[in-house]
């Protein structure tokens, strides 16, 4: 259970994708995802999913591993078909008994299918192709203008460092308390889902209490290193933007503009 | 060899939970010059780590002064500029687990640097430099908890180091180490003060790694009872026993072979290198007689 603990889904490599910034990144994902509900055409779709092909080929992540991310909405996806292919009126395709399947709904469901599965593929683009690391820093530094209106973005981006840091330990730690409990006969797996609860009280209370007290000495570390927050900060990994990111901003904006154009014409 | 952290009659009180102050440290004095490489020796509860953390300012003196190159702790609080004494004075913890804040090595002992607002660039020929001097540039990739508790506080070493610090307080930095950990540490540590000239400031309860200082502070219930070279305080072996702490095994054997008749040699007998040689010197004046 400890041998291998990662957090995200993060897939090391060093392809375009994991090599451009991931602000840049975020932005992209967050115009592509607004380009999906708005152009709401089988053309346009048509190069968004030619454009996400791409980019699952470029980034690295082989496909199995990619695919695996829309496990989990799977039951949503079949769930929307199903509705949209039912729920549509329209001229029938099919007809069993009260069940009334319209060209309209096929086409439909499809299409909101096809919308979902975009959607989480390209954001686990991101997360397969950035460390959490640099999502946090990105989000820092995406944040930061909201500041002035009261926004803690340091704040947020340290306590994601800290929690990063500290998820493993906290995890080896409740494993070992867990068999320490084991060891004096507390038995987590038999009985009603109560007793189990129950079993659970004697981890949660040490392990909350070691909890506080490694906060405490690290606060204490931190200060200990000049710790001031992040006023007059620096990073040594600063994030900078490179003629890759430019490029991939200008092919993006230039997709967004010809699908405009393409829903004009329409 | 100028002065270079001064501690002049300083007392402190903690705050207890009923209200009532309770007295941690009564007054202690103690000068420490550049470069020197200070141990501080004490039972539990003597005071010696609320001490250590008075040389970083992390706590301040309820009366008395604590100054770093001239600089008074109190008055830089007051001000708030007391990252210009952290910044001198590195500090390693005694949990290598809750001292460490980043999850990479690497960006671990960045964090110093980047506190005190240095460039990039510098950063990274600190932290290149840093890792080396404690010999962990091959795990500067490597997550924290994937390292053994030596390498912990090697790498917490190096976090001090980046910070281009004077003087290292290390607060029972081997504690919760295995002897292996404990050793790596303590090299490195030795080697720190040889090579670069760095103040060190031990805070320990183990005999053998005060017997590597060039001074030996003991502290007894807030206060510093000893003084003096390891070799003129081991000698004390029954005083220190009084105080509740170990004698070197080597001292403590020489002591009961003593009282038990046998006629070692006056000096001061503290490391087994020294027993062996009193015993050899022994054995040839029995091949004489």
């Amino acid at each position: 259970m400890l041998s291998d603990i990662t957090i995200g889904q993060y897939y090391p490599g060093n392809s375009l994708l994991h090599r451009l910034d991931p602000r840049v990144k975020i932005l992209l994902l967050l115009l592509l995802m607004a380009e999906i509900f708005i152009f709401a055409s089988w053309t346009a779709y048509g190069f968004i999913i030619a454009l996400t092909c791409a980019l699952m080929c470029c980034s690295g992540v082989p496909l199995k591993v990619l695919l695996r991310s829309l496990r989990p909405l799977l039951w949503i996806i079949v769930l929307t078909f199903i509705i949209h292919l039912l729920g549509t009126p329209g001229e029938t395709a099919y007809q069993l008994g009260v069940i009334n399947i319209t060209w309209e709904g096929l086409s439909r469901g499809t299409f909101i299918c096809l919308r979902l599965m975009l959607l989480i593929l390209l954001s686990s683009l991101l997360t397969f192709t950035t460390s959490p690391v640099k999502l946090t820093d990105a989000m820092e530094a995406l944040l930061s203008p909201f500041r002035r209106f009261g926004l803690p973005a340091h704040e947020l981006a340290m306590m994601m460092t800290i929690a990063l840091r500290f998820v493993p330990t906290l995890i080896e730690e409740t494993d070992r308390i867990m068999k320490a409990q084991q060891s004096r006969g507390v038995d987590f797996t038999t009985g009603s889902i109560f007793t189990r609860l129950k079993a659970m009280v004697p981890i949660l209370v040490p392990l909350f209490l070691s909890a506080f007290r490694r906060a405490d000495e690290l606060a204490l570390a931190m200060e200990a290193r000049c710790y001031r927050g992040g006023v007059g900060r620096t990073q040594m990994k600063a994030l900078a933007v490179t003629r890759l990111d430019y490029i991939a901003v200008f092919l993006m904006i230039a997709m967004a503009a010809g699908l405009s154009v393409l829903a004009w014409l329409d | 060899m100028g002065s270079f952290i001064e501690i002049e009659a300083l007392e402190h009180s903690y705050q207890a939970a009923d209200g009532a102050g309770r007295k941690a440290l009564g007054g202690v004095s103690l000068s420490i010059g550049r470069g020197e490489f200070v141990a501080v020796l004490g039972a539990n509860g003597s005071g010696k780590s609320t001490l250590a953390r008075h040389l970083n300012g992390l706590l301040l003196p309820s009366s008395g002064h604590v100054r770093v190159e001239g600089m008074d702790t109190r008055e830089l609080a007051e001000r708030g500029e007391l990252w210009q004494v952290r910044s001198k004075v590195g500090m390693v913890f005694q949990n290598p687990d809750n001292q460490l804040i980043a999850a990479m090595v690497e960006d671990d002992v960045a964090f110093g640097p980047e506190n005190l607002g240095v460039e990039p660039l510098e950063i990274r020929r600190r932290v290149k430099e840093s890792l080396e001097a404690v010999g962990m540039t091959r795990f500067r990739k490597r997550a924290p908890h994937l390292l053994s508790g030596g390498q912990k506080q090697r790498v917490a070493i190096a976090g001090a180091l980046a910070m281009e610090t004077d003087c290292l307080v290390l607060d029972e930095p081997t504690a919760m180490l295995d002897p292996q950990g404990r050793k790596e540490v303590l090299e490195v540590v030795k080697r720190l003060h040889r090579e670069r000239g760095l103040t060190v400031i031990l805070i320990t309860h183990f005999m053998e790694e005060a017997m590597e200082a060039q001074r030996v502070v003991v502290m007894d219930k807030g206060c510093s009872v000893m003084e003096g070279t390891p070799r003129e305080v081991f000698a004390r072996g029954e005083e220190l026993k009084a105080l509740g702490l170990e004698v070197p095994l080597a001292g403590e054997l020489a002591a009961r072979l003593r009282q038990a008749g046998v006629p070692l040699p006056k000096e001061a007998i503290l490391t087994v290198e020294e027993l062996l040689q009193g015993l050899q010197a022994l054995r040839g004046k029995a091949h004489v007689h």
